[in-house]
């Protein structure tokens, strides 16, 4: 009998779970061996793959300066624009995380470009507002800063990418403004009363409660970056002079522009070896820094 | 008197804050109703409203209207929702109540799905569908969905029925339910309000997921509006004020849902999202 329910409920587990198990190997598992496979490959989608070993490989590392260059930029974009976002979600989430009245309105403002952000539509009002008779430098104007092309200036195009992926810190802000809501008052309390100031609070209580947190966001931030696509897409068309060339853009291009699909492949498993690479150090480094309460209370 | 003062500094500082973010929001809407040489002023309204930005923006394309294109984008929508919704629903419950063998690898295997970047599966999907012959159709787009709406929301919703009270499946279970009876008579009512996160987020991720679209879809009989939008990008003389009130109107869905449901989602996602 007890038997019997084990073997039902494990099968109702499969049942249940089958949606997403069955989308896993199909739309994931196989596409990732698949991509592995035709990495190594020649394909235009017209012939069958054509086996070529390392060569996109060897190519790509030897003979592709746009390689290279894509992966600069994306690497500057994310070693900007992940810090920054970090730094301002958490300060707005701070000042938002107090009882004042109106917060309801505040937040609401501050949430909103995170809604729209990531859209086609915001790309385009991004476009008019930093070109070079744009609102932007009128108001720069004012200030005697004299205006440039935004983004058909090669030195401030990315600049104008990683501001509007800035812009839209909502989501990361959420999630810290969760975090905080979950540190016990008594904390804060208890240091008030051993005499500790608010610096003091911030650095002792604040940081420490909401490092996995800030984790959480530090991992997923940088894996989102990478994949910048559509400001880039629309806004600078990776352009002026490839500086705004994301590695996210490249690849679409080589895949489904020049149909190269086993050097798009190519391409992306080094994306993905980048991008796990980070990430296992990001979790190496973690325990440095990250506090789990579970711990017994020493970060390890 | 010093918290007070810290209270007004409060105040200032968000006020200004939300006033910067906002402002290009603000500035959009006075500037889909200006004409070209207006554009570059900072100010909000304009001297004479150019009503014909909406009128001559929604048939730009001489083809087909913008009511075509949003027509589109919301049976897709529709397609989204519905599967996402129900299918992270049950597979959400599989892994948050049910004990199967190998429960904590695939649940391993789920989150680390989240991290996989797109780009490594994405061209031998485009070869997968392109071979069914269903390259410039919605089922590309649409299709993914119903395979568990996606591993963040999935484990959005494990977290939040783990926080239901077990008792209730237990008394359920007593009255001779099965584990699909009580899926479907318990679990499913109450996480309802998370559901809800859920739709709103497939609705408004997928209205923006631009990359599966341009991707996926090339007639323009069959373009979201995000793709039209594109199309009146890419025009050689482009009429700005035209279509920045294209892409105000394009946004309006998502704001409305925002506005509707608002309470749902600040606090919603606080409290599904990370808990625990």
């Amino acid at each position: 009998m007890k038997r019997k329910d084990n073997r039902i409920t494990h099968l109702a587990g499969y049942v249940f779970i089958s949606p997403w198990l069955l989308g896993f190997l199909l739309l994931t598992l196989w596409p990732i061996a698949q991509s592995f496979y035709l990495s190594f490959t020649e394909y235009s989608l017209l012939e069958a793959p054509q086996w070529i070993g390392m060569d996109n490989y060897v190519n790509i590392f030897t003979n592709d300066s746009t390689f290279t260059t894509s992966l600069k930029v994306t690497f500057m974009f994310v070693l900007f624009s992940v810090p920054l976002k970090l730094f301002f979600s958490l300060m707005v989430a701070m000042a938002l995380n107090k009882s004042l009245r109106g917060m309801n309105i505040y937040r609401t403002a501050i949430y909103f470009p995170s809604l729209i952000g990531g859209s086609i539509a915001v790309a385009a009002l991004w476009r008019n507002m930093f070109s070079l008779d744009g609102y932007v430098n009128q108001v720069l104007g004012w200030f005697g800063i004299q205006g440039v092309a935004w983004i058909s200036n090669p030195d401030t195009s990315l600049a104008t990418l990683i501001l509007l992926n800035t812009w839209q810190f909502g989501s990361t802000m959420v999630i810290f403004l969760a975090g905080l809501k979950q540190i016990p008052q008594e904390l804060y309390e208890s240091a008030s009363v051993d005499g500790a100031g608010k610096t003091r609070k911030f650095f002792s209580i604040t940081l420490p409660m909401l490092s996995p947190v800030m984790f959480f966001n530090l991992v997923l931030g940088i894996i989102g970056s990478f994949q910048t696509f559509t400001s880039a897409y629309i806004i600078t068309k990776g352009g002026p002079i490839n500086s705004t060339y994301m590695y996210a853009m490249f690849l679409y291009e080589k895949a489904f522009k020049h149909y190269q699909m086993g050097y798009a492949s190519a391409l992306a498993w080094i994306l993905l070896v980048i991008v796990a690479l980070l990430t296992i150090i990001n979790f190496a480094a973690s325990r440095y820094w990250v506090f789990y309460e579970s711990d017994g209370g020493k970060a390890k | 008197m010093r918290r007070l003062r810290a209270k007004g500094f409060d105040h200032v500082f968000l006020a200004l804050f939300s006033f910067i973010m906002i402002y290009p929001v603000i500035w959009w809407v006075g500037a889909s109703l200006k004409k070209t040489s207006e554009l570059s002023l900072p100010t909000i309204w304009p001297s004479i409203p150019m009503w014909e930005n909406y009128s001559k923006g929604w048939r730009f394309s001489g083809e087909y209207t913008f009511a075509h294109f949003f027509g589109n984008t919301l049976l897709m929508e529709l397609g989204n929702v519905v599967g996402g919704v129900l299918t992270a629903a049950i597979v959400a419950y599989g892994f948050g109540r049910l004990y199967f063998g190998l429960k904590g690898f695939w649940f391993s295997i789920l989150l680390l799905t989240m991290m996989l970047p797109g780009q490594v599966t994405v061209v031998p999907q485009y070869i997968l569908f392109n071979k069914l012959g269903m390259v410039d159709s919605y089922v590309p787009l649409v299709l993914p969905h119903f395979f568990g709406g996606g591993a963040f929301f999935i484990f959005l919703l494990v977290q939040f029925i783990r926080g239901i009270p077990r008792d209730l499946d237990e008394a359920a279970k007593i009255d001779g339910a099965s584990v699909y009876g009580i899926f479907l008579r318990i679990i499913f009512p109450l996480i309802k309000p998370a559901l809800v996160t859920v739709g709103i987020f497939t609705f408004i991720w997928s209205w923006d997921d631009f990359f599966a679209q341009v991707l996926y879809l090339s007639s323009v009989e069959k373009f979201t509006v995000g793709l039209a939008l594109r199309m009146f990008i890419d025009q050689f003389d482009i009429q700005w004020g035209q279509l920045l009130a294209m892409s105000l109107l394009s946004i309006m869905p998502s704001v409305l849902i925002f506005f509707l449901a608002q309470k749902h989602f600040v606090e919603g996602i606080a409290t599904t999202g990370l808990k625990g």
